[in-house]
């Protein structure tokens, strides 16, 4: 009984955790420029699809790890300023066609560059499970709860101990006063995108060895991780974090207990219940605008 | 050139593009794919009142389209249910859905129909594709002809008589509703929702009538799909097909009738022009979501319009 | 007896009040301005009266009934109307067509009736123009009849937005800075137009910077500074009132 629940628990906090770091991305470009960027997802695709096939082709795993980064965060960077830059005074209906006709085009330009197969990675460190309390627990889970927390620490950093991460907080708060103070709001911008895409393919890596993944794989976990936004609050890093471990975690419980075959529904289910009862999400911000 | 005469000329040039199209169709193959951009159309001028007029983006248009086929398959088959009262019956299902989804959330500031129409699309996907006792699954079902007073529909020429006829139909009404008080406070909503508000226009019904209407457009074109083809799959309901639709609409032009037709022939055409490289497909989708909004954010008709104007106005 | 009344009305922004413990009321065929310094609160006591904003405490009666917390499409209903400082302009329509929104309440809003475009209203449409073209005329925009909204300059478009809420055939009119960045000519023929709607019987209530135009059309004033009443009465009182000269006046002299 005991066992069960464990064993769905970690792995709800697996892809918990991933969900939360692609809320974190969709949360940091929407504080920047109050976009949506439907193309998040993508980032986590092309981290996982990218490393997975640099280790394939004999690339040394940390060295695939990187260019793999490297490469999200120049997609991330190309995003933003070849797509949304052009279009940054155009209304909101009108950008998030823009990030999704970035997502579908990314998807198929994966199709194409790598297959429509599955791929994966090797685990970090082994696969031999860990038992615990009778359930069981594959150490890359350990991988990404601890790239995870290291991640979300080290961005707690940047936003609260640097200069350009207190200047990408302020733009948030307030473009124009930023921009009087000195604030580069395109630097902002392009940052905002290059950081996001990093988060997406810290998630794609470090969750490929146990989930897999396939040109397709993007759309859901990038769909799950904006769920996990909107539960807490738009724009909430901190929401986006505690959203994306409710989001994991209840789907697990539901498809463990319930029906595995509407485990994609979960997600969904959350958003349409957090817009009916609770707009601003878990931590959100009750908005006034002004006239 | 007013908006009298743009309307009347404009039905005119629609109707005999329709009826003499079938000139250059050398087998029933040019009519089939005839009817599917004229279905399109349909679902996408109806979009377009939502996303063009009211300024609201739905993601899951594919959603009630699916909804709309299945519950005619599955009423006519399992229920005995005559085709038309199907259709009927699932556009107001639909219609109370779409209500019911849209009325807290249309409350609200912002966009979060968009947020919602993609949960709903997607759950209706999943369910779709999860029930497969009574709905085929993956593997999809099979539906009987439409027919209606002891006349069956059959045969892609037949179908493209009925949906040319639709399509004029949905048009004129289009048309009417945009140049009438309702049509006006549409657009006054997208132009600003304030300035709006404070002349009497209750902002956030007509968001979610605008919302309702074009949901049921969607299943009734789903119903008449499903008779049409006589065989459904959940993939019709797909978010891809979703993103499809809006991708018509703002090819063609956001806040234009004609604009939501063309982009949805166009769309549908396209396919068929580059079925030798079907595998890029979804790539040219992107490419032109991001291309239109970001080169012609008004979308092909309405820039072509405003081109010409400019040129006639220079000399 | 008081068309609007507000009584004790707070709204509070963060800690920040922008109208505190406010009370005054507006007497039925009067122009009564609101004047003070920027940010004393007055586009915020708009915002409260017309029922975009609610108000932290206090309440707002229109017609002695409470209305504090009503949507502004059903105060609108009930008779009251404005403009905006900042325009709410429908750009993505024409000039006309802005003016006939304005019309809403007064025509045919069924749906199937539009849709179908029933001859009733077909018919209320030609009418609503016709009734829209000739207040086009009343605010001196006779020449922008054609025009789209998005091709008129900006002094054009203050006068449209009056238009607008005149179609709505309100009992009470909220004008915000409606001469701001007007030229001096623009400016007295928008003084002309004020005074004309007031003749015609609607109340009008005015936020206004031009003191000279404030001065010279008032019934009524009512001074603010940091979202509190600072001072009332007719222009002559006010004018002279120590407070006012050295809050307002003062800091511009």
């Amino acid at each position: 009984m005991f066992a069960a629940f464990l064993q769905y628990l970690f792995s709800g906090l697996t892809s918990g955790a991933i969900y939360a770091l692609a809320g974190l991305g969709f949360a940091i470009i929407y504080n920047a420029s109050h976009v949506i960027n439907f193309a998040q997802g993508e980032f986590i695709m092309i981290g996982g699809m990218a490393s997975a096939t640099l280790v394939a082709a004999g690339v040394p795993m940390p060295l695939a790890i990187t260019l793999a980064m490297i490469i999200s965060m120049a997609v991330g960077v190309a995003l933003e300023k070849f797509a949304i830059e052009p279009a940054r005074n155009a209304d909101v209906v009108t950008i998030i066609i823009i990030t999704i006709g970035a997502s579908i085009f990314m998807r198929g330009a994966a199709q194409i560059i790598w297959d429509k197969e599955f791929h994966s990675l090797p685990a970090f460190s082994g696969e031999i499970p860990i038992a615990v309390l009778g359930a069981t627990l594959m150490p890359q889970s350990l991988w990404v709860f601890g790239v995870a927390a290291v991640v979300i620490v080290a961005l707690w950093w940047f936003f609260n101990r640097t200069m350009f991460g207190k200047a990408m907080l302020a733009t948030s708060h307030n473009r124009l006063a930023a921009q009087l103070v000195g604030v580069g709001v395109k630097k902002v911008l392009l940052a905002s995108f290059a950081l996001s895409a990093l988060l997406g393919a810290v998630g794609g890596i470090v969750v490929t060895p146990i989930t897999f993944t396939n040109y397709e794989a993007g759309i859901m976990l990038g769909l799950k991780g904006f769920s996990a936004a909107v539960l807490g609050g738009l724009g909430n890093g901190g929401g986006a974090i505690v959203g994306g471990l409710i989001v994991g975690i209840a789907e697990a419980l539901a498809s463990g207990y319930l029906s595995s075959a509407y485990k994609d529904a979960i997600a969904f289910v959350i958003i349409l219940f957090v817009l009916f009862f609770m707009p601003n999400g878990l931590f959100g911000k009750r908005g006034t605008d002004r006239v | 050139m007013n908006f009298k005469t743009a309307r009347t000329g404009g039905l005119a040039l629609l109707a005999i593009v329709i009826a003499a199209a079938p000139i250059g169709f050398s087998n029933s193959y040019y009519y089939d794919v005839g009817v599917n951009a004229m279905f399109n159309a349909i679902v996408c001028v109806g979009l377009n009142l939502l996303i063009g007029y009211a300024g609201q983006i739905s993601l899951g248009h594919a959603g009630f389209f699916a909804l709309g086929a299945y519950g005619s398959a599955l009423m006519t088959t399992n229920y005995g249910i005559p085709p038309i009262g199907a259709m009927v019956l699932s556009a107001a299902v639909v219609g109370l859905l779409a209500f019911l989804v849209g009325r807290p959330i249309l409350k609200l500031k912002g966009h979060y129909l968009a947020m919602a129409t993609l949960g709903i699309g997607i759950i209706i996907h999943i369910v779709l594709k999860t029930e497969s006792k009574i709905t085929g699954g993956p593997d999809g079902m099979s539906v009987d002809n439409f027919s209606l007073l002891g006349v069956t529909v059959m045969g892609d020429r037949m179908w493209y008589w009925v949906a040319g006829g639709l399509l004029v139909l949905t048009v004129w009404l289009a048309l009417n509703l945009i140049d009438s008080p309702v049509g006006r406070a549409l657009r006054a909503v997208h132009g600003s929702e304030v300035g709006a508000e404070v002349v009497g226009v209750d902002t956030s019904s007509y968001k979610v009538l605008v919302f309702v209407v074009s949901a049921m457009f969607a299943s009734v074109v789903g119903s008449l799909f499903a008779h049409k083809n006589g065989f459904i799959t959940p993939d019709i309901g797909s978010f891809f097909h979703s993103v499809e639709l809006v991708t018509m609409v703002v090819l063609g032009g956001m806040a234009s009738v004609f604009g939501a037709l063309i982009g949805a022939v166009i769309l549908t055409l396209l396919p068929q022009v580059l079925a030798a490289v079907e595998q890029y497909e979804a790539m040219i989708l992107g490419a032109i979501m991001m291309g239109t909004m970001i080169f012609m954010p008004k979308g092909l008709l309405p820039s072509i319009v405003a081109s010409l104007k400019r040129r006639g106005a220079g000399k | 007896m008081s068309l609007l009344k507000v009584e004790n009305l707070s709204k509070e922004f963060g800690g920040v009040h922008a109208v505190e413990d406010l009370t005054f009321s507006v007497e039925p065929g009067h122009i009564h301005s609101i004047i003070g310094p920027n940010g004393a609160g007055k586009t915020t006591l708009f915002n409260l009266i017309t029922g975009v904003y609610t108000p932290s405490s206090g309440r707002v009666l229109f017609k002695d009934r409470l209305v504090s917390g009503l949507k502004p499409y059903e105060l609108a209903a009930m008779g009251m109307s404005r403009t905006f400082q900042n325009l709410q302009i429908f750009f993505n329509m024409q000039a006309i067509e802005n003016v006939m929104v304005g019309s809403h309440l007064h025509l045919n809003r069924g749906f199937l009736a539009s849709f179908l475009r029933l001859p009733n209203v077909s018919r209320g449409d030609r009418e609503c123009r016709k009734t829209c073209t000739e207040l086009m005329e009343f605010v001196g925009l006779a020449k922008y009849l054609d025009a789209d909204a998005a091709s008129m300059p900006y002094g054009a478009l203050k006068r449209l937005e009056i238009a607008r809420a005149l179609a709505a055939k309100p009992e009470i009119l909220l004008l915000d800075e409606p001469a701001a960045g007007l030229n001096a000519t623009e400016s007295r023929e928008i003084d002309e137009v004020i005074k004309r709607v007031a003749a015609s019987g609607i109340t009008v209530v005015l936020v206004e910077h031009d003191m000279k135009m404030v001065m010279g059309i008032s019934d009524h004033i009512t001074a603010l500074d940091y979202g509190r009443k600072l001072a009332e009465g007719t222009p002559a009182e006010v004018r002279a009132n120590p407070d006012v000269v050295k809050a307002y006046l003062g800091a511009h002299a």
